[in-house]
């Protein structure tokens, strides 16, 4: 059996950063699994701009954010399979694989890091009625079809959901020669980008209708329309708004989940509202030696932290096989612990003797508040108290805690965080 | 309100915020800004009504190349009223692979001055 | 001129065609779609009833017994999966207990075996799932699972196989009397046969009234389901009933043969025979009424909705017999639960009416088996990577959710009555059947698709006639 010393499960964004890093930290033996052709995953098909303004100061598009990872991995000679399907990761890390080439095979990890990346829901979780025709798409595989294969699904488009990707998809569509109806969003907010708003759907005259959904579809072989109403505050459609719009395509932008069916079946504890892994400072999972970073994790809006996010964890991997990782030697484990407005942290636990100087603990609120803080309490005592004027689920939190100012609470236990009022 | 004078709304994109703006104008001179709770949302305003530019980004067929498809930029921020005529100029158009990041398309698109360049590398097909 | 024309590539059709190819006979089945398995027998419960819940005497009765002792011989002849999980029928009420003696009862007179009654203890130790309420429960262990497209493209690959004439995309216009049988306009041309075996599901009565006086009415009662994740699959181990009301039997939760929850069906009667969409409604009533009968379905997990068409009569039960002023022309109609179930007894005794009347003798060199595409999942190692060497297509994973290779992908369009359609290889492979319903795999199992058959990404259908993903190419109406 082949033995390498990190084995990273996946070769995009997060993938390729946490390869980077861990080599920078001083391990040769690396292998990246990729189930696709190439390496950069997702991005390749985001070819709209927006990525990298954090990491590199400059605007790039998807393709040119990836190429930036994909030339340090080479450069550093990185190994990497590309058409392997990982088929199962073993609890003691034995990695099964598949391609073409060598068949089903074996891999002996010392660390793995899960970077696996996410994938949409699918129309079935929102339950929405009518026929099951041709023509609905979610957005990010009529994405995949315009952006990598110059194929059109469709020249009217109703699109539901306003998550980044159904924005990006209408301006897309639009840009393509489509004509791009309305967008339908369940929620009285939209869980997009602003920015994306603007430039995607105001720019070109998209109406935008916020608490409304798609009721029925039209059309027995091929969309010929949906209907979509407003709903209440709980989710139902009013009676009488009903609204139809003539289209020959539906795409669905309605939420991105983790991938974590391999992490699940090789025994990793999961976090029910991220539907990610549960880590430690480390980002390491109860599984010791198994790191996860990037959007397995937990779903990001922006790449630049799942690059960032991916470099810890392959440091920490790094550490974990030279054997560096400083034990846990008072056993303290300080427990992170969302409330009031608050969904989830990741990290959900932190090691002071293991954490870096300072710590990136990041987390997404459950509503839009106005003018409200961002609190942090050690045990009762509130030690962070920042001042928003908005916070919202569409953009990700983050905090920074030092190790320094943890260390200043030798009894410390639980740090809550908290959305409040004043 | 005296003749040329004229308002226009917009939702400034700076931060999840969403301020509504209203900008007055005489002609082409943005005379006030309100709604922005930040210096930020009045230079966002005084830039998006004098002189709105965006990136455009699209894709070209690709011949003879690993993928059938490159993605492209406009090099630089072109017009805002400019970005349909620049998608149509890329309309029928075709490389040849290899052609990589950087390399230039179409140059002067739709007479903007801007190139529009491959951002992503496409290799020869095997 | 055929001996046979079958109307109708369901299960019911095919089930009759693998039968009667049997015979020395020249058979024809004909389809209105582009597949077999397309209408009510692609969207139903998927289940093999024990035989309890229809009318002692009836054919309902005599055929769901007969085809459930049937159907795990015929699983192992035609290889398709099937699964003898058992059944319970919830009693949550003592006042109703009467009634689930009643149908133990019926049961045993319709000649169901090993069927006993449980305490409220014996329920909760089997099915720790089953609410809490439980009284009592009917237990039939000889209750079973199968998976309806396997279950009728192997029928129809093995009439194939010995002899018998598919021809998709054709729909019956019009039926003529002539001297020595009948003619069919088709929206392909026309043909003649001596004998017509009517097994057109929601459209039986449709054809039965071309050539008949007596008129039939098939109401089509949609019946809407909720598909929940493999994840969830486990919830309950046996299908799990409420008892049964006057329009059938409740809303059920069960496992399927490939591992997800299925939870359904609605009962509403429909005038439209395509009338196959589901409706806020239907699936809220499937959810909510499902919850009555087992706790903590984790909603979170559907991962689809559908909804079939039952073909109801109101006679209440099949009719399959010749038409009395239609001599030769064989109705297979009202073909409703337990018609899964009853499939390989229909099949057997429709053949047998038109064998009888035709005098049809046997043939010599019928093939009782076929093989169903290889699930590579069922070797070892050493076989999975022997076979990979051979083709290196098996080593290729193009739907990530269920695991399928661009070499199963690749069977199940190649061999006989292949995919010709997205759903054509979900049918038959579960590509795209997956939590993720094909978002990751559609675009590749098209170019799969075009490649095999020659054809163009644009000709690519999600299921026949004007089905297509796509529409053009970037910019062309820019």
């Amino acid at each position: 059996m082949e033995k390498y010393d990190i084995v990273i499960i996946g070769g995009g964004p997060a993938g390729l950063a946490a390869a980077v890093s861990a080599r920078k930290n001083g391990i040769d033996s690396i292998l990246i699994l990729e189930r696709d052709k190439e390496l950069g995953g997702i991005l390749n098909q985001c070819i709209h701009n927006g990525f990298g303004l954090h990491t590199f100061k400059e605007e790039l598009t998807g393709p040119e954010y990836a190429q930036r990872f994909i030339s340090q991995a080479q450069e550093l000679d990185i190994a990497y399979k590309l058409n392997t399907m990982v088929m199962d990761i073993s609890h003691d890390k034995i990695v099964t694989a598949m391609n073409r080439e060598d068949g089903l095979f074996e891999i002996q990890a010392k660390a793995v890091i899960l970077a696996m990346g996410c994938r949409e829901r699918a129309r079935g979780a929102l339950n929405i009625p009518g026929f099951r025709p041709a023509g609905i798409y979610s957005a990010g595989t009529a994405q995949r079809l315009v952006n990598m294969e110059g194929y059109m699904p469709g020249r009217e488009v109703v699109i539901l959901g306003s998550g980044d990707i159904g924005l990006i998809m209408a301006r897309r569509m639009t840009l393509e020669g489509a004509k791009v109806k309305v967008v339908s969003e369940l929620m009285p907010y939209s869980g997009g980008l602003k920015r994306n708003i603007v430039q995607c759907l105001d720019d070109y005259g998209i109406p935008l209708k916020l608490s409304h959904t798609v009721v029925d579809i039209k059309g027995k072989e091929r969309v010929e329309g949906v209907t979509i109403a407003e709903v209440d505050g709980k989710g139902k459609p009013i009676p009488g708004t009903e609204e139809f719009y003539s289209c020959d395509t539906l795409l669905l932008s309605v939420g991105l989940i983790p991938e974590n069916e391999l992490s699940g079946k090789m025994g990793v504890e999961m976090n029910p509202v991220t539907s990610g892994p549960k880590v430690n400072e480390s980002l390491e999972t109860n599984i010791e030696g198994v790191f996860a970073c990037g959007n397995v994790l937990h779903v990001h809006d922006l790449v630049d932290f799942v690059s960032e996010e991916a470099a810890a964890a392959g440091k920490n991997a790094a550490l974990y096989v030279k054997g560096e990782e400083a034990e846990a030697a008072d056993g303290r484990e300080i427990i992170l612990r969302p409330v009031e407005g608050v969904r989830y942290t990741v990290p959900g636990t932190i090691h002071t003797a293991r954490m870096d100087d300072t710590l990136t603990v990041r987390f997404r609120v459950g509503g839009v508040y106005k003018n409200c803080y961002v609190s942090v309490y050690f045990d009762e005592e509130r030690v962070i108290h920042r001042r928003r004027q908005v916070v919202a689920p569409g953009e990700m939190e983050e905090v920074k805690l030092t190790k320094e100012q943890l260390l200043q609470y030798p009894d410390l236990k639980t740090v809550t965080f908290k959305i409040e009022d004043e | 309100m005296a003749i040329g004078m004229e308002t226009r709304n917009l939702i400034c994109i700076n931060c999840p915020m969403g301020c509504p703006l209203t900008v007055e104008m005489d002609g082409r001179t943005v005379v006030r800004v309100s709604g922005n709770t930040c210096k930020r949302g009045e230079t966002y305003a005084h830039k998006e009504v004098t002189n709105p530019t965006r990136i455009v980004t699209s894709t070209v067929r690709v011949v003879d190349g690993a993928s059938d498809m490159v993605s492209v930029k406009t090099k630089e921020d072109i017009p805002k009223g400019m970005i349909f005529d620049c998608v149509k100029a890329l309309q029928g158009m075709q490389v040849t692979a290899p052609i990589h990041i950087g390399d230039v398309v179409v140059a002067d698109v739709a007479g903007t001055g801007v190139d529009v360049v491959a951002t992503k590398n496409v290799e020869r097909r095997p | 001129m055929y001996d046979v024309v079958i109307i109708g590539a369901g299960v019911s059709g095919a089930a009759t065609a693998r039968e009667l190819s049997r015979y020395q006979a020249k058979i024809c089945v004909i389809e209105k779609e582009e597949d077999v398995c397309c209408g009510t027998s692609k969207a139903n419960s998927a289940i093999v009833h024990a035989g309890y819940d229809a009318v002692t005497g009836s054919l309902k009765a005599k055929l769901n017994v007969r085809g459930n002792e049937m159907m795990e011989g015929l699983s192992k002849e035609l290889d398709f999966p099937f699964k003898k999980c058992g059944s319970l029928v919830l009693c949550l009420d003592k006042e109703d207990y009467p009634s689930l003696q009643a149908l133990y009862e019926r049961g045993v007179a319709n000649g169901v075996k090993q069927m006993r009654i449980l305490d409220r203890e014996e329920v909760l130790s089997m099915e720790p799932n089953v609410t809490g309420k439980v009284y009592a429960a009917l237990y039939a262990p000889t209750a079973g699972i199968v998976c309806p497209f396997g279950l009728n493209i192997a029928l129809a690959e093995n009439a194939y196989a010995n002899g018998v004439e598919f021809r998709f995309d054709t729909k019956v216009e019009d039926i003529r009397k002539t001297e020595g049988g009948y003619e069919l306009h088709t929206s392909k041309g026309t043909l003649s046969a001596k004998c017509i075996v009517n097994a057109a599901g929601v459209y039986a009565d449709r054809l039965h009234n071309m050539v008949s006086d007596e008129k039939m009415q098939i109401i089509p009662r949609r019946g809407d389901y909720c598909l929940l994740d493999k994840s969830a699959g486990g919830h309950v181990g046996m299908t799990i009933f409420a008892l049964p009301g006057k329009l059938g039997k409740g809303i059920l939760v069960s496992p399927t043969v490939h591992g997800n929850l299925l939870i359904g069906p609605t009962a509403v009667d429909v005038e439209d025979k395509e009338g196959t969409n589901t409706t806020r409604e239907g699936l809220e009533q499937v959810i909510e009424k499902a919850g009555m009968n087992v706790k903590d379905i984790p909603m979170r997990q559907v991962i689809t909705s559908f909804a079939g068409l039952r073909a109801h009569t109101e006679t209440d039960d099949f009719i399959i017999e010749e038409v009395k002023d239609a001599p030769g022309f064989i109705d297979c109609a009202g073909i409703e639960s337990p018609g899964i179930a009853s499939c390989p007894a229909i099949g057997e005794m429709t053949a047998q009416i038109v064998r009888d009347k035709m005098g049809l003798k046997e043939k010599e060199d019928f093939i009782s088996t076929r093989k169903g595409i290889l699930n590579p999942e069922t070797l070892d190692k050493e076989e999975r990577n022997a076979l990979i060497k051979e083709n290196p297509a098996y080593g290729n994973i193009i739907c990530r959710c269920e695991m399928i290779t661009e070499g199963e992908i690749i069977d199940a369009i190649r061999r006989p009555l292949g995919a010709k359609s997205l759903d054509g290889v979900k049918r038959r492979t579960r590509a795209g059947m997956g939590r993720c319903q094909s978002g990751f795999c559609s675009p590749r199992t098209m170019e799969i698709l075009a490649r095999e058959r020659g054809a163009d990404m644009s000709d690519i259908t999600k299921s026949g006639g004007k089905s297509h993903i796509i529409v053009g190419t970037n910019k062309d109406t820019l």
